[in-house]
């Protein structure tokens, strides 16, 4: 078991237009993207976002070393119940992530 | 004459956003054939596009504007701005023009300007809406007929058509409303028959300024289009593009990587590639545009939902910090039991606990044992009147509310006077969709000026 920050360069989430978060998980090397291509469930993930699972699109790009989570924000980006305008805390939520 | 390739400089990811200003010398140089850049988009919120406004300053503006100004004098070639003043709203296109003849003016510059607005009326998206012409995108709102009529902005976001369209007028200047970042570079390359995937793939990598290089602040890029693909080189001095940080871009900000949804049709970048080309460049090749019918644009819209006002409170007192739930709790009833038979019993209150959770609320995974933390109240109401009276009906609460009847009268600290701000409007973004176009190419209208 490792922690995805143990095995990653950078994790960093960013708001994709008003309605949509995206998280790129940038890898530190080619062992560590395959390893977790094996290893992250996109039941975990929609776990600690608290989504519906079905509701994650997911990509893992091999020439990047980068796996990316794509989901709809549950509160509209800047309306009364959202905590961060740019999406950009989501990504902490990743780094302790067990793999 | 359609032109083999087509040379558009970039200065910066956005006007109001820093660039070398040597880097845009050296990318005068090279001769482009166009200059364009972006005003803005909906990432910093809907406060801009609900009031109209811009998220930078006028003086701010006007000072980058007119170095744009001067190396355009210099290249004579058009500069173009799409999404002028942050949102792109008739409003912010009317404060861009103003700012460049304000310019043209003093430096008694002669010059033709023309304006693209992309406002819509909420009668017309009203009909459209009621003839089945307005479409969902994925993770869309539900819309309906109130909320139509409540948008206090709704533009669409102009795509290559109605660019080329303003860039043939031959205007020195071109100042569009809200237009799709891509379309602003995709349009030259497109009007002169080159490669129409190559334009809107490079189109999409420039559209961030140097963010697809090695020295995003650096913020100039120069992109060459032809029939094959195109090349994007740095114009900062020890600037790389790499294969990697070009590719790279296409992550940023995009929820799919390899599909880019644009005015009449997509961008399909699965089988693009990339090579290194000379010392700083990178060359694409491969990417894919597809048509769609109908052709549609892409509707935004805010609308007003609210006035706020914030409290905020520090909390030191280790015992209050200790039982900041608790607190927290008996400060909501305690507001709620004051509201309820009044005029402030519709006013909304969230009260977040800055040290604890704050950002991420109920995502939040981790217990923080801090000293002190700030609690942010935050009214809502439909009136700024009530925002207020309601921030003030709590303010003793927040300053002297015991957990117990049997403790001693706690007082907290205010960190200013009065501890309450007014904040405004409340917006909302509400669409994510996509208007069918009869007729793309008269779909907004142009205005000419001369200065």
């Amino acid at each position: 078991m490792k922690t995805l920050s143990k095995i990653t360069k950078n994790i960093r989430s960013k708001n994709a237009g008003p309605f949509w978060v995206t998280v790129d998980l940038f890898f530190k090397d080619k062992g560590s993207f395959f390893y977790a291509c094996k290893n992250i469930s996109n039941e975990e993930v929609s776990n600690i976002l608290k989504i519906k699972s079905n509701h994650l699109k997911r990509f893992d790009i091999e020439n990047l070393k980068v796996i990316k989570f794509s989901f709809p924000r549950k509160n509209i980006q800047g309306s009364r119940l959202d905590r961060d305008m740019h999406g950009a805390s989501f990504a902490i939520l990743f780094e302790k992530l067990s793999v | 004459m359609n032109k083999k390739i087509v040379k558009i400089l970039v200065p910066a990811g956005a006007l109001g956003i820093p660039f070398d200003k040597n880097a845009l010398i050296n990318g005068i140089k090279q001769k482009p054939d166009l200059i364009a850049i972006d005003g803005g988009s909906t990432d910093s919120g809907p406060y801009y596009l609900g009031s109209g406004k811009s998220k930078y300053s006028y003086s701010t503006t006007k000072r980058d504007w007119s170095i744009l100004m001067e190396m355009r004098a210099k290249a004579k070639v058009p500069l173009l701005i799409g999404t002028a003043g942050t949102c792109g709203t008739k409003s912010s296109v009317e404060w861009m023009l103003k700012i460049t003849k304000e310019i043209a003016k003093e430096n008694k510059e002669k010059l033709k300007i023309v304006t693209l607005k992309t406002d819509l009326s909420n009668e017309f998206v009203l009909e459209k809406y009621k003839s089945g012409k307005i479409r969902p995108l994925e993770g869309a709102p539900k819309i309906n007929e109130d909320i139509i009529n409540n948008c206090t902005n709704i533009v669409a976001l102009a795509g290559v058509e109605q660019i080329q369209k303003a860039i043939n007028t031959n205007a020195d200047i071109i100042i569009a409303g809200r237009s799709t970042d891509t379309a602003l570079i995709a349009s030259l390359p497109i009007y002169h028959g080159l490669n129409i995937g190559s334009a809107w793939h490079g189109a999409k990598i420039a559209e961030c300024g140097a963010l697809s290089t090695n020295n995003p602040n650096s913020g100039v890029v120069l992109l060459e289009f032809d029939y094959n693909g195109f090349t994007i080189t740095p114009m900062c001095k020890n600037t790389k593009a790499t294969p990697q940080t070009v590719f790279a871009h296409m992550l940023y900000e995009n929820a799919d990587p390899y599909i880019l949804l644009e005015p009449g049709g997509y961008l399909d970048v699965s089988n693009a590639k990339y090579k290194k080309h000379k010392k700083n460049s990178v060359r694409v090749e491969g990417s894919k545009w597809f048509n769609k019918n109908p052709y549609t644009l892409k509707l935004e819209g805010a609308r007003l939902v609210g006035f706020q006002t914030i409290s905020i409170v520090l909390i030191r007192d280790p015992h209050y910090v200790k039982n900041i739930d608790k607190w927290i709790n008996k400060l909501k009833n305690s507001f709620y039991k004051k509201t309820k038979n009044i005029i402030l019993f519709d006013v909304r209150l969230e009260l977040r606990i800055v040290g604890k959770d704050a950002t991420l609320g109920n995502l939040e995974p981790l217990t923080i044992n801090n000293n002190e933390v700030a609690v942010m109240a935050i009214f809502t109401a439909n009136s700024q009147e009530k925002a207020n009276d309601s921030a003030k009906l709590l303010n003793p609460d927040l300053l002297h509310l015991a957990l117990t009847k049997n403790e001693p009268m706690p007082t907290f600290a205010f960190p200013f006077s009065p501890p309450e701000i007014d904040k405004g409007p409340l917006f909302e973004f509400c669409f994510h969709h996509v208007i069918e176009v009869d007729n793309p190419i008269n779909f907004f209208q142009l205005e000419f000026h001369n200065t």
